[in-house]
């Protein structure tokens, strides 16, 4: 072996030879670079082909199969895309549609929200990517942690206690749940509803409780089938695809992978009717069926994290804030109209249609509609807004603006009636006219 | 075995050895170049005041007993909010505060100015004249950098822990996930973070080596690496770029704040790493390509 390096005898030689000997040196990146992009290009594309190879198996067999699917301890990563197809003003617009839930996080100064409220957090997972985790070990204790950047949001419940922590702001908030809440609550006139909806499941949001969301859907307006299988997180899974049958809803397909082994729900994804991506998508990338530690758990709010205890929080508030909108999102679009009791916070609800295509029909409070182009009542600059957010329709019923979303299209007629409902705008108009006529 | 393969062997060894004392002599000598100048001391002085700023600001803040921002949105670089409640945590905030911009600036700065500065100085003949070789002297001058990258990182680490534990109560640790470990782990985190940070700046070295066998002036090759270092950062601001964000250095930088949580958080961790890594075999062996073929006229 020589015992120098031969480049600095050789490199400044001159001549072709060298100059190809240059030119032969810059093969070195480039290789690199192409192995690089090769492998980020090919290993997705190996890692998911081959779809696994299951016996088959029914519809209806399968939906049993989740039913009777006793899954008490589980751990693993889930990824949860939502893409509503809201106007992003910051981002915050879901808050905008939960008053009391978006505004108790800004007003955390007051005293009255809490930065880490379950139910204005949970909000947030209605727009954007979000990782979370979650583990559960039967039904006395899960926990569900949102993964921000630098930051984490966990909800934990281990047996009476519900905690959640905003790692961010270091704020923790506390609540007993149903059984000593009770108790506690006797003497208050508001004790009717404050255990059960401090319970974390107001937003569902594994795939598991999406797909039970979606199965309650599921009546003779609706198509279900197997349709072949699926890996999802390393595991087997059957894809089981829920329908509308009826023309007018948004709701394109609901795609549903199921453990092979457990019949646990893997994968919950909602397309909308109108193409394009998936409206929810959530699902496993990590799962683990293994009893998960003890520790995991405990919670402790560490030193000095501002702690708010549910019952010093404003029931009223959260009662509108959370029950109007955590119905929208979580609900109402999956149920179908089955069940409402959360709307109680407005009047006159009235549920027109069915299954997928029910639209519910409801008054604003004050009768007060949204005013509409020439009424006058707003300034033509918070008109233009108004109108720019939505879309001008007349017929029988007077006019109105519709509201679209991906998913959820909501009209709003100057009368101050709203008829809501995961259909299409020609279908609101019409609900509108023959609820109008029906008069 | 014959008396010819024995001095076979001990021929071959021979020179290897000296080899490896030069290679050794070179980065020691290099190192003692890099950190006794005045610039590289006071690149550090720099980034060791920042935490005593943040411990300080934080301690004002604080010392009516409010809690940090009234406790609202928790505005300010990441675990701002645990100071008071734990000294530890000033380590995860300067760190999150240095690391977009402080810490590989002066990365750029060192890296930027590793050839490029040899060879406006007029010493970068000298040392190929020696017989050390061109790769083994970029090798010697990557490792240097890098060594920098880890003596910066720590500098911030411990002088934002000296200033935790004189100025807010240390124990007890809960991570992002709301757990609880132990003191004792909580520093093992803190020294596992601080390493992550330091081999984040992996990829920022490598480009700055190979903008610095580019040209001849060492104040090009860092103004160069420092503006390309701010680029990317606003490029990956922009949301309508998403598509190629994860390529960019900096992307997951803020993922060592994943090993606070409980259990560890591994997939950004490992994408950082595998793209620090990507960028060191791209960029280092560009800069071999190009410093190998290069003409040396200074």
């Amino acid at each position: 072996m020589a015992p120098y390096e031969p480049e600095q005898n050789t490199s400044e030689s001159g001549g072709p030879r060298a100059g190809r000997r240059k030119a032969a040196r810059y093969v070195v990146p480039v290789a690199v670079a192409g192995v690089a992009a090769a492998t980020i290009g090919l290993v997705p594309a190996l890692a998911t082909s081959g779809d696994p190879d299951l016996p088959d198996v029914t519809a209806q067999e399968l939906i049993e199969k989740i039913a009777a699917s006793d899954t008490q301890q589980l751990s693993g990563n889930v990824k949860i895309s939502t893409d509503l197809g809201l106007p992003s003003f910051g981002g915050d617009l879901a808050g905008g549609f939960a008053p009391g839930g978006g505004g108790g996080s800004d007003e955390g100064g007051d005293g009255e929200g809490s930065a880490a409220d379950p139910q204005a957090k949970l909000m947030e997972l209605a727009s954007g990517t979000h990782t979370l985790r979650v583990a559960a070990d039967g039904p006395d204790k899960q926990k569900l942690s949102v993964l921000d950047d630098a930051a984490e949001y966990s909800l934990i419940h281990n047996g009476d206690d519900v905690w959640a922590y905003d790692s961010k702001s270091n704020e923790a908030y506390h609540s007993k749940t149903e059984g000593k809440a009770r108790e506690k609550a006797q003497g208050k006139d508001s004790g009717d509803n404050s255990g059960k909806e401090n319970l974390p499941e107001g937003v569902p949001a594994t795939p598991k409780e999406l797909a039970e969301e979606a199965l309650k859907a599921v009546d003779d307006t609706t198509s279900v089938k197997v349709d072949g299988t699926a890996q999802v997180a390393g595991r087997d899974a059957y894809r089981l695809v829920i329908k509308p049958k009826q023309a007018g809803s948004t709701v394109g397909q609901i795609t549903v992978a199921v453990d092979a082994k457990t019949g646990t729900p893997l994968k919950f994804t909602l397309s909308p009717a109108g193409g394009g991506s998936a409206v929810v998508d959530a699902g496993f990338t990590k799962v683990d069926f293994g009893k998960p530690a003890a520790s995991t758990f405990d919670f402790t709010p560490p030193k000095g994290a501002k702690v708010t205890e549910a019952d010093d929080a404003k029931s009223g508030e959260r009662e509108h804030g959370f029950k109007d909108g955590g119905k929208d999102f979580g609900g109402k679009e999956f149920k179908g109209g089955q069940d409402r009791d959360g709307l109680d916070g407005l009047n006159g609800l009235n549920v027109m249609g069915k299954g997928w295509n029910s639209i519910a029909e409801l008054e604003l409070p004050g009768g007060q509609g949204i005013p509409t182009a020439g009424s006058g009542d707003v300034p033509p600059d918070a008109q233009r807004l108004l109108d720019s957010l939505g879309d001008q329709v007349s017929g029988e019923f007077g006019s109105g603006t519709v509201f679209k979303t991906r998913l959820v299209n909501a009209l709003i007629t100057e009368d101050g009636k709203v008829y809501a409902g995961a259909v299409t705008k020609d279908a609101l108009v019409k609900a509108a006219n023959s609820a109008t006529a029906a008069k | 075995m014959s008396r010819a393969e024995v001095d076979d062997v001990r021929v071959a060894s021979g020179p290897r050895e000296v080899r490896r004392i030069w290679t050794f002599g070179l980065f020691r000598s290099e190192l003692g170049i890099t950190f006794r100048r005045w610039r590289t001391l006071a690149l550090l002085g720099v980034l060791a005041a920042v935490p005593i700023l943040v411990g300080v600001a934080v301690k004002i803040e604080t010392s009516d007993g409010s809690t940090l921002g009234g406790g609202g949105e928790g505005g300010g670089p990441a675990f701002i909010a645990q100071i008071t409640n734990n000294g530890l945590f000033l380590v995860f905030t300067a760190l999150a505060a240095t690391l977009p911009f402080f810490l590989p600036m002066a990365v750029g700065v060192v890296a930027g100015d590793s050839i490029a500065g040899e060879s406006s100085a007029g010493t970068l003949r000298y040392l190929l004249v020696a017989p050390a070789g061109r790769t083994r002297l970029l090798l010697v001058k990557y490792a240097t950098t890098m060594t920098f990258c880890l003596v910066a990182t720590l500098v911030v680490a411990l002088s934002a822990l000296t200033v935790g534990a004189l100025l807010f109560p240390l124990g007890e640790v809960t991570t992002i996930s709301g757990t609880r470990i132990g003191f004792g782990e909580g520093l093992l985190r803190a020294l596992l973070i601080a390493l992550v940070v330091a081999a984040s700046l992996i990829g920022v070295a490598a480009l700055g080596l190979f903008v610095s066998t580019l040209t001849s002036s060492g104040i090009a090759a860092m103004a160069t690496t420092v503006g390309l270092l701010i680029t990317i950062q606003i490029l990956d601001q922009i949301p309508q770029l998403h598509a190629i964000h994860p390529y960019f250095f900096s992307h997951y930088w803020l993922s060592f704040a994943d090993l606070m949580r409980e259990p560890v958080y591994w997939d950004e961790l490992l994408k950082n790493l595998g793209l620090q890594g990507l960028y060191a075999a791209l960029f280092g062996s560009a800069a071999w390509a190009r410093f190998g073929a290069k003409d040396i006229t200074a």
